[in-house]
């Protein structure tokens, strides 16, 4: 059959609960939240014929394939970054379907990231600093003492915050607003939970004076999944189609993930900004046509380098905007409206991607109205998804 | 005769993993060396060390001692979970060396209150397990 360029679409999520012990095989979890995904768009798993997941997911594409009873796999490919690429995955999979190489393909993270290992403490291998994870110069860190994600974090925005006069406090700010939201959404680990501006400042250090326990997404265990087919079948399943409007990956030269120092100008975030110059151009979009955003929020001051960055915000204003409620369900944009990573659970990324879908199809618990399309950010690559 | 004292403490910070386009650094730590690489044929500074100049994709390499001055460009201390292989907290930092490149490492003999953006610092080295030696940096002297 001869190939042509056709629209993709968001046809499926599913998720797993997020836990801090699944007391199950990544792999099984792996299985789940994709058969989830695929009963949601109303597609049988055996006819996925494309799968996508990050390097560092330690499940196998032939193991799942086999547990989903996959008949004939026609792609599979692996982004590298860590979460700040999560939104790479869904790049990747709107390229295939809009090359016609593939019709159903599934995206999927699954990790036990809490009970089986921890990614906040001190490395216990150094397998992720190795080639094919974009984190090469952590080797330049460890004998430092920066041996976590919030170390190498916390020294990215160091100087942003200096520069502008951000505080942790000013921080405080997207943790309780991103708690806010939790507090209402069932499937959110801190369900019920909602914290206050104090519970913040009283939460420990973890890197002074940058960040404290409240500014870091939690460890999680869980799986998430995301089923991407053409906009035209899309059209005849069972939910309604969510657009990939346009979606893009940028890492300009010099930058890489997290342990990114080597750049020009550590007051912003090249990465990001490249992503959005891409995405913009792509989508002839800008950010006031965004009613919502999903932005990868690791820590807390990545949000506010990303609102700058997609260009919701001025250069050193993203603090001032998120303390007038810029980022509540009443502000000028939403944002995180499930919690975050901070608050539902930290599924590297995808489970923040799966609520820009819901706020699409308008079926999320915070409901933002009106929306016609969502950024989705994870840093290093981003997504609008619209209504189609 | 001598009153016998305790052998000094052995170092617990943790030694550097050294791979081979950066074995010359990690070697020269170990002399107390500071080393940079500088393009042989367009005489750029770049760091991390890389098999291939990306300005003028020149192979021949310049390991160059460099000046061992900077300034803090960026800092933190990791509070929780302590780092392994330190007693007390360190501050970690970017360096902006005066050669134009950046360079992850400590800041030593300083407070947190004493810690400043862009403050001026120089080198020095501290021993790691295993008998090997890394570049961390101290305020620089007046």
């Amino acid at each position: 059959m001869a190939r042509k360029f056709q629209d993709a679409a968001i046809a499926g999520i599913g998720a797993t609960e997020f836990s801090k012990e699944s007391k199950r095989s990544e792999l099984q979890l792996a299985a789940e939240c994709s058969k989830a995904a695929c009963d949601d768009a109303g597609i049988d798993p055996r006819d996925i014929d494309g799968m996508i997941t990050f390097t560092i997911d330690n499940s196998d594409e032939v193991m799942l394939a086999r547990a989903l009873g996959v008949k004939d796999l026609a792609f599979t490919t692996r982004i590298s970054g860590g979460g700040a690429a999560a939104a790479a995955t869904l790049y990747q999979a709107m390229a295939l379907v809009n090359a016609g190489l593939c019709k159903n393909v599934l995206i999927w993270r699954a990790m036990n990231e809490r009970s089986q290992y921890r990614f906040g403490q001190n490395p216990t291998n150094t397998t992720s600093y190795q080639s094919g994870n974009g984190t090469g110069s952590l080797l330049w860190c460890v004998p430092f003492g920066a041996m976590t994600p919030a170390s190498w974090g916390a020294l990215q925005a160091q100087r942003y915050m200096w520069k502008y006069g951000v505080t942790n406090r000013d921080l405080g700010y997207v943790s309780v607003q991103q708690r806010k939201y939790a507090a209402t959404n069932p499937k959110a680990w801190f369900y019920e939970k909602p914290i206050t501006l104090e519970d913040h400042q009283n939460s420990k250090w973890i890197m002074e004076p940058v960040l404290r326990l409240l500014d870091c997404c939690q460890e999680s265990d869980g799986g998430v999944a995301i089923l991407v087919t053409s906009l035209e079948r899309a059209r005849d399943l069972k939910q309604k189609p969510v657009k990939i409007v346009g979606a893009a990956q940028s890492i300009p030269y010099n930058v890489e993930v997290i342990s990114n120092y080597y750049h020009d100008d550590l007051t912003v975030m090249p990465e990001a900004q490249g992503t959005a110059k891409r995405l913009w151009e792509q989508t002839g979009l800008k950010p006031a046509d965004m009613q919502a955003a999903m932005i990868y929020d690791a820590f807390t001051p990545h949000v506010l380098l990303q609102l700058e960055a997609f260009g919701f915000c001025k250069a050193g204003e993203a603090a001032g905007f998120v303390k007038s409620g810029g980022m509540a369900i009443d502000g000028k944009l939403p944002v995180n409206t499930h919690g975050g990573l901070l608050g539902e659970a930290y599924i590297h990324g995808m489970n923040t991607m799966a609520e820009g879908v819901r706020q699409v199809r308008g079926t999320a618990v915070n409901q933002v109205k009106g929306v016609a399309h969502v950024l989705v950010s994870s840093g290093m690559a981003g997504a609008v998804l619209g209504t189609a | 005769m001598t009153t016998p004292t305790a052998p000094p403490a052995k170092p617990t910070r943790i030694a550097p993993i050294v791979t081979l386009d950066a074995k010359f650094f990690w070697d020269g730590a170990d002399r107390e060396e500071f080393l940079g690489q500088k393009c042989g044929d367009c005489g750029k500074f770049v760091f991390p060390p890389r098999p291939m100049c990306p300005f003028c994709h020149s192979l021949n390499r310049q390991v160059v001692k460099l000046s061992g001055y900077g300034t803090v460009h960026a800092w933190c201390v990791p509070r929780h979970p302590p780092p392994f292989g330190f007693r007390e907290a360190p501050v970690v930092a970017v360096i902006q060396l005066d050669e134009g490149i950046r360079f992850v490492s400590n800041v030593i003999g300083v407070t947190i209150d004493e810690m400043k953006n862009d403050m001026p610092v120089e080198v020095t080295f501290e021993p790691t397990m295993n008998n090997h030696k890394v570049p961390v940096f101290r305020p620089r002297a007046k």
